[in-house]
């Protein structure tokens, strides 16, 4: 049994028909193909899938897809500014904050979530935004430099 | 962040690269940032099916029969593929280099060997119609006795494990039950030593645990061929392993990977390929097998558990003059890695230190585990910790500073080492140097002025491979340590001058033994400005 829901995505408008009980993240993969998002643990716990829910970072592959009709999503395919890349995704780059790359969009979601309610945080704030995604390669102090850095660039800009 | 020391070694390299020492962007992280990178999952095919595959819950059990009649009844279900489906279904993957025998199925018929040894895969159209069928199978076992422990396994009377390998223990060579090193005469030098130390060092398996789980997606090409989407570490490893077990030949399997989602060395054993692909074959359509997290912790091949026991001889003065080491590497219920490792790690039985005399006797142990594989320095980083571990009790045994001990011993280009490679371009003792400077960690000014050239500093006769080549003698360290040019280590330890305190030395400061290394002739000295041009 198919059930259709509506939501969007990235600012847009999307539909997709979910199984019966299918969470988010094989929702936005699977039906809609947003395949930014990558499955780690598939139970909640490694923070690798996280998107924005309204804002809010959760583990999408954890998230009952029903639970979302109607609500504004984020994902790392939408961080980009057109052909810019978004600050967070520049300081990733520049302070080589990924390694293998696959918990790089769950990480910089969880950053984004930080720096859109916070834009000055300090280490601390940062090392609590990213401490439900696990970093297997061990990149934990380049990817908090990096979030530091991309609070500064925004700062700049609106100065 | 970086900091490239280009003054050490300065006299050994034309430094006109244009890359190397050069900070530079990797070409897939733009990939990684903007989530585009496109790992083994990232590719989409219609009607793609789902293989998952039923797993032992005993150590070890005679599989008397399977019942999956019900099973292939269940709605989704495409395929059932049993031990009979799997053309060659024997391999070991070091085979491809001729190094162990064949003795891992792909799925058991008639024995399980460890917990979560696959049995049957099951092809439906969705994870979950799969998982559903696979509650509908019934199989019956005999459990048999199973051994745990490396020690016990080689104990007459313990359960036989493997049947290609039934004393469980891997072969080398074709006739030796464990890999052996002799080099001098350790016995002779325990008697002479001041100091003997014998402990027992036992690590733990690890799972590499990378956040993207090992799997990958079989897809009948156009041609007959078929293309294979994977996460693997080891491309071509996987491809000819999966072309021996399904018995095609390797031009028919066309491999597409590269973006790995961490391996750490637990991608490396062509896991998933060969079921994917023959289930791709039976079933004419793309077919993904992909580990759960649960069946990548508890299935997936962690680092293999060693147990090591070292047994040390040291001078008064700090040379280490004998080292013993019999270890035990747990290679779990199959040979994947670990016959390999033990090769390595006997090859570093001395870790950086010139010992003139060791003795190794290693051993890659068959148990009702799960089968051990690659990570990170596998077959040494064990043996590191238990080396260093016993270095710092050797420290404090012979009263010297745990790394002025280390600098002492530490080789110099030329000595030999004890599997009879001669050191080269060694660098342990510059390494230590920067990283006692960084650290704050006081070192005395003939320690600061230790280097890693032949015969660098007080202590050494700078002949060492040249003695080795001769049968190694006893004696050679003590007759070093009489040399005039003896240190002596009786200072207390909050006695030591602060590197701050102590002046640096002139920057055109030769090394003590000042040895001019043969066709060094653009460059400074080695050692000009190490301590000369600090950053404080």
């Amino acid at each position: 049994m198919k059930t259709p829901i509506q939501f969007q995505l990235n600012g847009e408008d999307v539909a997709a028909f979910a199984e019966s009980g299918a969470n988010l993240l094989d929702v936005l993969r699977e039906a809609v193909g947003d395949l930014s998002v990558k499955g780690g643990c598939w139970q909640g716990t490694c923070g690798t899938c996280t998107v924005l829910v309204e804002g809010v970072p959760r583990v999408s592959c954890v998230t009952l897809a029903e639970t979302c009709a109607g609500k504004s999503i984020e994902t790392a395919a939408g961080l980009r500014r057109g052909a810019d890349l978004h600050p967070l995704q520049a300081a990733f780059m520049e302070r080589f904050a990924a390694q293998c790359g696959y918990c790089t969009p769950g990480m910089l979601m969880a950053a984004k979530a930080l720096l859109d309610r916070n834009p000055n945080p300090t280490r601390e704030n940062v090392v609590d935004a990213i401490c439900g995604n696990i970093c297997r390669c061990t990149g934990y102090e380049p990817i908090i430099q990096a979030v530091l850095d991309a609070a500064r660039a925004d700062d700049r800009r609106r100065a | 962040m970086l900091e490239f020391r280009k003054d050490i070694f300065a006299d050994e390299r034309d430094d006109n690269l244009k890359e190397i020492g050069q900070p530079t962007q990797r070409q897939d992280m733009l990939g990684h940032v903007t989530g585009t990178s496109p790992y083994y999952d990232d590719h989409r095919f219609a009607n793609l099916l789902h293989l998952k595959i039923l797993r032992s819950p005993h150590a070890h059990a005679r599989i008397r029969s399977i019942d999956d009649a019900a099973a292939a009844r269940a709605p989704g279900v495409k395929r059932i593929i049993r031990a009979a489906d799997v053309p060659v279904n024997l391999n070991t993957l070091l085979s491809l280099i001729q190094f162990g025998k064949d003795d891992e199925p792909s799925l058991a018929s008639d024995f399980v060997r460890y917990r979560g040894e696959p049995i049957l895969g099951i092809v439906a159209t969705s994870e979950r119609a799969a998982l559903e069928a696979m509650a509908l199978v019934r199989v019956s076992y005999d459990q048999l006795p199973a051994v745990f422990d490396v020690e016990e396994a080689l104990k007459p009377g313990a359960p036989s494990v493997n049947a290609t390998y039934p004393k469980n223990t891997f072969e080398y060579y074709g006739k030796y039950d464990h890999q052996k090193l002799r080099f001098g005469d350790v016995e002779e030098a325990f008697k002479q030593a001041d100091v003997v130390m014998e402990e027992r060092y036992q690590m733990s398996p690890i799972e590499h645990a990378p956040t993207e789980t090992n799997g990958s997606i079989a897809v009948p090409d156009t041609n007959g061929r078929f293309i294979v989407y994977t996460s693997t570490q080891a491309l071509f490893f996987s491809l000819d392993t999966s072309a021996k077990i399904n018995a095609v030949p390797s031009n028919q399997l066309h491999f597409i990977g590269g973006t790995v989602g961490g391996g750490f060395g637990g991608k490396v054993d062509t896991m998933t390929e060969p079921l994917s692909i023959l289930a791709a074959r039976l079933t004419g359509a793309p077919v993904r097998y992909r580990f759960s997290r649960h069946e990548e912790m508890q299935f997936g091949s962690p680092r293999g558990a060693e147990r090591i026991y070292i047994k040390d001889g040291a001078t008064k003065d700090g040379r280490i003059v004998a080292r013993k080491v019999r270890a035990y590497f747990d290679s779990g219920a199959y040979t994947r890695l670990s016959s390999y490792a033990v090769v390595k790690c006997v090859a570093h039985v001395p870790g950086p230190y010139t010992i003139p005399n060791v003795c190794a006797d290693v051993f890659c142990v068959f148990t009702n585990r799960t089968p051990a594989t690659a990570m990170r320095g596998f077959g040494v980083t064990a043996l590191d910790f238990a080396i260093e571990c016993q270095m710092d009790k050797l420290a404090v045994a012979v009263g010297m500073d745990p790394l002025e001990f280390r600098l002492l011993n530490a080789y110099r280009d030329g000595d030999m080492k004890a599997h009879r490679r001669e050191a080269k371009n060694c660098a342990l003792i510059e390494c230590a140097q920067v990283a006692a400077e960084k650290a704050n960690w006081p070192l005395r000014e003939e320690f600061r002025r230790m280097s890693s050239r032949a015969g660098g500093g007080p202590g050494r006769t700078g002949a060492s491979a040249d003695r080795a080549r001769a049968p190694a003698p006893v004696a050679a360290p003590r007759v070093a340590a009489a040399a005039p040019q003896r240190v002596t280590y009786d200072r207390a330890p909050t006695a030591a001058p602060s590197p701050v305190a102590s002046p640096p030395p002139p920057r055109s400061a030769p090394p003590p033994p000042a040895p001019t290394p043969a066709g060094s002739t653009h460059g400074a000295p080695r050692f000009s400005s190490v301590f000369g041009t600090r950053r404080r």
